[in-house]
């Protein structure tokens, strides 16, 4: 693919004397060799390891064969795709895994926002600072420890959080047994680790208001609610776009690690979604076809929402990633 | 009009504090310093049951000071091979993965902010549009089989040798900070782009560098998946894996406590294993939080240079 498009890009300078194309690919290599040496370790360790793995789908039309490798077997059509909108899990699978990924994007999304704006009030540079980075620190964290302290902190009983709820009359909760609380407690952990990460790109875009503006709303009589909503959020708004624009291109992605991580037997009728299902169709009980068919799937709706998604921003805002 | 260093400054000097002023100070003291609690108090509450008493600690006796110094936790960890040999992994997989990264990360990121360089814009969209579409599990595990890479410690540092993310990071970077000149006058000079690279380029973007290089190196420290997917021997198994055996699985220690998944709630066991849990995690993070206030401007400055749209 990178050699045809080189050769199509090259076309494109229309030199003065038109030489062969043969000639001017010869030119380019002389000239640009060594950027080329440097790029191309990248360009296998991607070509391997994400492209083999995409011209690999096609298992998902095929019956595995294991003495035929993966684009060996007999090519079976859509079956697969059948089986999986047939199975009575399909609408679980699919309910599940949208009910967290539109919450936790909703949720993800605001709360970062409205961090930023808080923390763009505090007067005083360190204690903006110190506010700033206390907050992300979280972030840092890894999912197995974030479980691990969900767990400790929930515990029935002795749990820190199950304790504090107690204070407020919710008595012998257990949050970690109940599907109801399943959902909640994935989003708000979430926020938890992720929301101070994600508003330092917020309030960088804050930072380069014009702090004339400021004044001139002043003037004309704003108040601090409406300096808020009429300077810094419209400054805020291009940043918004992309990352939603983004975050459409993950509808249907979920955290496997931290789902499967949370995952029991009381709350697996809400928390099992595509992700875990495909790593225990296929690499825990072998259905290799299936599993690659349904992962496509799951691709496939992602794709078309961040294109959908990408499509409308620049219809309405002029703003896109490309 | 001279650039202040906080923008809220101008009013406050114009003119007194209006009593909605006030309310509106009281109000955003309240929220940052509920905020502050939220966010560090359930890490520091951790710290300080790691060495409490863990009757008190289950009874909800341990709020602001650790009571009771107890070191059982620490000496049930210190006592248990699994977690060092997952550390000693773990720093292996870590260090030599993020050594790769940075080799094939910077090279590639140079070539592709070369303006003169046409190609570029083919090679960016091979790059990118990995961030958006994928061969997904299965075929990415067949793909590791044949390669004869389930089982064997090069899984955790081949595959994840480009994150496009990070070359993006760091071509913004070259794109933004190495100006034009720089490069015409090494070329009059004879430089090549080796010696261009080597002896300029890179000397300059060590800001870059060490950035990126933080966000590989947390990526390989916390990397989970790998482990679970695609390694069975739990000899090569890293320090998150068993992490999971030990806060999540309920797996037995060593010295037989800790093994209180099934038990009742409240017992006598659980509270031990719970005190190992919270010894588990501040020493599992520990490195990561002692490093982050040296590193957080180097955390931060990644995401404004990534935020530049290039």
């Amino acid at each position: 693919m990178t050699s045809a498009a080189t050769a199509r890009t090259a076309g494109g300078l229309a030199p003065r004397r038109a030489p062969g194309p043969v000639h001017r690919l010869k030119r380019h290599f002389r000239r640009y060799w060594q950027l080329w040496v440097m790029v191309a370790p990248a360009v296998a360790f991607v070509a391997v390891f994400a492209y083999v793995p995409m011209y690999g789908l096609q298992l998902a039309f095929r019956e595995f064969d294991f003495a035929a490798g993966i684009t060996g077997g007999d090519w079976v059509g859509l079956k697969y795709f059948q089986q999986f909108f047939d199975s009575p899990q399909f609408w679980t699978l699919l309910r599940n895994t949208v009910v967290i990924s539109v919450s936790t994007l909703a949720a993800g999304f605001i709360a970062p926002i409205a961090l930023a704006l808080m923390v763009n009030q505090v007067l005083g540079r360190r204690r903006k600072k110190f506010l700033q980075t206390a907050t992300y620190l979280p972030h840092f964290i890894s999912i197995v420890v974030i479980v691990g302290m969900l767990q400790v902190f929930l515990s029935p009983t002795s749990g820190l959080i199950t304790r504090v709820a107690g204070l407020f009359g919710v008595d012998d909760a257990n949050f970690l047994g109940s599907a109801s609380a399943f959902v909640p407690v994935y989003v708000l952990s979430e926020v938890w680790q992720h929301a101070g990460w994600n508003s330092i790109i917020y309030l960088a875009a804050l930072s380069s208001v014009d702090p004339q503006l400021y004044e001139a709303a002043k003037i004309d009589g704003a108040g601090r609610f409406s300096i808020i909503r009429h300077v810094d959020v419209p400054a805020l708004v291009p940043t918004m776009i992309v990352l939603l624009i983004l975050n459409m291109g993950n509808v249907l992605n979920t955290g496997f690690e931290k789902i499967f991580l949370m995952q029991n037997p009381l709350n697996l009728g809400v928390s099992e979604v595509i992700a875990t299902y495909v790593y225990k169709i296929g690499i825990l009980s072998n259905q290799f076809s299936y599993a690659t068919a349904i992962g496509l799937f799951n691709t496939l709706i992602n794709f078309a929402f961040l294109v959908v998604a990408n499509q409308i921003a620049k219809r309405v805002s002029n703003t896109s990633l490309w | 009009m001279q650039r202040l260093p906080d923008k809220q400054s101008p009013f406050a000097s114009l003119r007194r504090d209006t009593p909605g002023d006030l309310v509106f100070k009281a109000l955003l003291a309240l929220c940052c310093v509920l905020v502050l609690l939220l966010t560090l108090y359930p890490i520091y509450f951790v710290v300080i049951a790691s060495v409490s008493s863990p009757d008190l600690v289950s009874t909800g006796q341990v709020w602001l000071f650790p009571r009771d110094l107890s070191w059982f936790g620490y000496e049930q960890i210190l006592a248990d091979d699994r977690i060092w040999n997952g550390y000693r992994n773990t720093l292996l997989y870590a260090v030599a993965g993020t050594a790769l990264n940075l080799l094939v990360t910077m090279p590639a990121a140079f070539t592709l902010s070369r303006r003169e360089f046409r190609p570029r814009r083919v090679l960016m969209f091979f790059f990118a549009f990995t961030m958006f579409f994928s061969g997904g599990l299965i075929p990415m595990y067949l793909l590791l089989r044949d390669l004869n890479l389930l089982d064997n410690w090069l899984v955790f540092i081949l595959p994840s040798a480009v994150n496009v993310f990070n070359l993006i990071i760091a071509r913004s970077f070259f794109e933004h900070s190495l100006p034009e000149e720089l490069h015409e006058a090494a070329s009059i000079d004879g430089a090549n782009y080796f010696q261009f690279f080597l002896k300029i380029a890179l000397p300059l973007s060590m800001p870059i560098l060490s950035v990126i290089g933080l966000y590989y190196l947390v990526q390989h420290w916390n990397d989970f998946f790998t482990g679970l997917v695609f390694v069975r021997d739990y000899s090569l198994q890293p320090l998150q894996i068993v992490l999971r055996d030990i806060l999540i699985s309920n797996q037995a220690f060593s010295g037989g406590a800790g093994g209180a998944g099934g038990a009742g709630a409240g017992s006598y066991a659980q509270q031990y294993a719970d005190q190992i849990k919270y010894g588990v995690i501040v020493v599992s993070t520990l490195p990561v939080i002692v490093l982050y206030p040296f590193l957080q401007r180097y955390f931060e400055k990644g995401v404004m240079i990534g935020a530049v749209k290039g």
